[in-house]
């Protein structure tokens, strides 16, 4: 697991379900099979009304029209990040898209869970609303060691909480990787 | 140490003598299910993780229920029924209820009959129909719905394909031990309320976030009053407020519905009714008095957004539409039907049954002397096949979707996010059957006291 995060921020609102993170008509797609998964790139967070995507100035869609990954790295959300539909569809689409982190106030925890026990986006909580602090494209820097998120484009820096009791199964790769170092399965 | 309903049936499953909210353990998983949405995918994972000749942890306790993408072309939903076809024979599972009329490409037609076919529909229905809920039991299902089962007093949770393909290979799964908030409803139901209202109020109270890795207990007179159907509409929803389980303490009402399923399918008899224990620590407890309750909604587009149906009463809809695991059951179609006999419907109003047992009901049930097939037909209603249908929108070709972002539609259905039956800037507006159909047959939101009398409504539905 990376310690250092960086990317550029794309920004979202609160309670961001999972139907607008991967909307329900690209399930058809098997994301098991090489040449359908590259679909949850293109079409993720494609279902963000527009006005809401990409905050605070909106109308930026997280990947651009005919693209099959984003610009942004890093998803910065406020409140219940991931609520409503199990899908882990949804963080694999973010993790397809080139997303690497999430920093929201907190998930919704089916989605935490799909998160970290597949190991698709390591999913940060942060102790101020970060919304209101960081704008779309500003580039930042997560410090896992330090728990802190540094703006770089305001200078500003901000504490995050520590990953804590999930931190073995990210740091282990997933839920899979985990089991087997604890011997629970075989390798 | 005392414990709650939800804490016991983990502790049990864990092997162990207690288990403390906050605490992550293992724990045994008694029923896996999965549809055919996320069981493709998960079967694609468990296939990478544990290998092409892996053979699941029990195939008895493996339910698989096609329910989502049925009535479409789409040509990948096709070949998902197919993966799960393939899946069923090589591992041998006995529960699984094969779509037998989708065997060409294009929109398939559907059964000719419903009590004739394999295929069930939508699949938190299904499980209780098919006698795969029983009390004291740990449940988990690729969707988020999956808390439904916690009516039948077990520990039931939505999860993704990575855990469900653990699950598959090892039969055990990690849980944070939720602490449980406790809804009591005190009285009786008033014929114009539904359990749908009793659960809007509760998720507008608390907001969309409020049980955020809690469980939810409903309690009290006002709910073990109420048939299983409705109590299923209670914990089917508790997943809105962020709930990681809703669960209900099981009563001879529970029972006698577990029973007799089980003896009708010849699925697993044995189980233990768990209860609270004396002097159990909950979170919070909230009451409720249901006789000063009024018909409630979630406006758009969120289902915390709150208001009495009375706020909102004269919003012009273009759509009606009755559905779903949490607005598609028996109970929801006899309430609708005694709101719409006689009437038109003034908008386009869609009406889908859950599963291919509440289609058949529609033959058999009826109101003032009619079936709710006839009712609904001759009120101008299209009544589509047992299936998710447009409750979570689906592929374009979706009987009820709303393609169109003008569309203003009112629902017996869970969810309002944006984009979430369809058109991201359509509008969803979610309330009880007897709310969807009162507005049905004027055109725009109405208050069920409006367009009935209720004195003589006080029948038990099914």
């Amino acid at each position: 697991m990376e310690r250092m995060i960086r990317g550029r921020a794309f920004v979202l609102g609160d309670d961001i379900d999972t139907d607008q993170i991967i909307p329900a008509e690209y399930l058809t797609y098997n994301p098991s099979l090489e040449e359908e998964r590259k679909f949850f790139g293109k079409y993720a967070c494609c279902g963000v009304p527009d006005a809401q995507s990409g905050l605070p100035d909106g109308g930026i869609p997280l990947v651009a029209e005919g693209a099959w990954a984003s610009e942004f790295q890093i998803v910065v959300a406020g409140k219940n990040f991931g609520c409503g539909s199990s899908r882990e569809h949804a963080p694999l689409s973010l993790a397809v898209a080139g997303i690497t982190a999430v920093i929201a106030e907190f998930y919704a925890r089916i989605f935490y869970r799909n998160s970290v026990n597949g190991g698709y986006v390591v999913p940060v909580e942060s102790t101020v609303r970060l919304v209101d602090e960081i704008r779309t494209g500003d580039e930042l820097e997560i410090d896992l060691d330090q728990s802190v998120v540094r703006n770089r484009t305001s200078g500003k820096e901000y504490q995050v909480k520590e990953l804590g009791e999930v931190l073995p199964i990210i740091e282990a790769g997933d839920i899979f990787e985990y089991a087997k170092k604890a011997g629970m399965i075989n390798s | 140490m005392a414990m709650t309903v939800t804490e016991k049936i983990l502790s049990r499953n864990a092997g162990r003598s207690s288990a403390v909210p906050g605490e992550n353990i293992w724990v045994n998983v008694d029923t896996l299910m999965t549809h055919d949405v996320c069981g493709p995918p998960s079967i694609g994972i468990f296939k990478q993780r544990f290998g092409e000749n892996a053979r699941v942890w029990d195939p008895d306790r493996v339910v698989i229920v096609p329910d989502h993408y049925i009535f479409t072309a789409n040509p990948q939903a096709h070949r998902n029924i197919g993966i799960l076809r393939d899946f069923v024979k090589e591992q041998g599972l006995k529960w699984y209820y094969d779509p037998d009329f989708m065997n060409a490409e294009g929109m398939p037609s559907p059964y000719a009959d419903p009590s004739r076919t394999s295929y069930k529909g939508v699949c938190h229905i299904a499980l209780p129909e098919e006698g795969h809920t029983r009390p004291g039991e740990v449940l988990l299902g690729t969707d988020s719905h999956t808390c439904t089962a916690g009516a039948f007093g077990q520990f039931a949770t939505g999860v993704g394909n990575t855990d469900a393909a653990f699950v598959l290979g090892t039969g055990k799964t990690w849980v944070k031990v939720p602490p449980t908030m406790r809804f009591v409803f005190e009285g009786e139901l008033p014929p114009w309320l539904m359990a749908k209202d009793m659960i809007l109020a509760v998720i507008g109270d608390i907001g969309c976030d409020g049980a955020t890795y809690r469980a939810m207990e409903f309690a009290g007179s006002g709910v073990y009053s109420l048939n299983m159907e409705e109590r299923m509409t209670l914990t089917n929803m508790v997943i809105e407020a962020g709930g990681k389980n809703g669960v209900i303490v099981p009563d001879q009402v529970t029972l006698d519905y577990i029973n007799a399923r089980i003896a009708k399918s010849g699925t697993r008899s044995d189980f233990e009714i768990i209860e609270n224990d004396p002097g159990a620590k909950f979170y919070f407890e909230k009451h409720y008095d249901l006789s000063t309750m009024e018909p409630r909604v979630a406006k758009p587009h969120s289902p915390d957004n709150k208001a009495n149906v009375s706020e909102v009463a004269g919003t012009q809809l273009t759509r009606a539409y009755i559905g779903s695991c949490t607005g598609g059951k028996v109970t929801d179609f006899v309430a609708a039907a005694k709101i719409i006999d006689g009437h038109e419907c003034k908008v386009p109003t869609f009406i889908v049954p859950a599963t291919t047992e509440v289609d058949a009901e529609l033959d058999k049930v009826q109101v003032n002397g009619r079936t709710l097939r006839t009712i609904f037909r001759e009120a101008g209603a299209q009544i589509g096949p047992a299936s998710c249908m447009a409750c979570l929108g689906g592929p374009a070709d979706t009987f009820g979707r709303l393609n169109d972002a003008a569309e203003v539609c009112i629902s017996s259905t869970n969810r309002n996010f944006p984009g979430r039956m369809g058109h991201k800037q359509s509008q969803v507006y979610l309330a009880s059957p007897l709310t969807v159909a009162a507005s049905a047959i004027t055109g725009k939101i109405t208050d069920p006291r409006d367009v009935m009398t209720f004195d003589s409504m006080r029948e038990e539905a099914v």
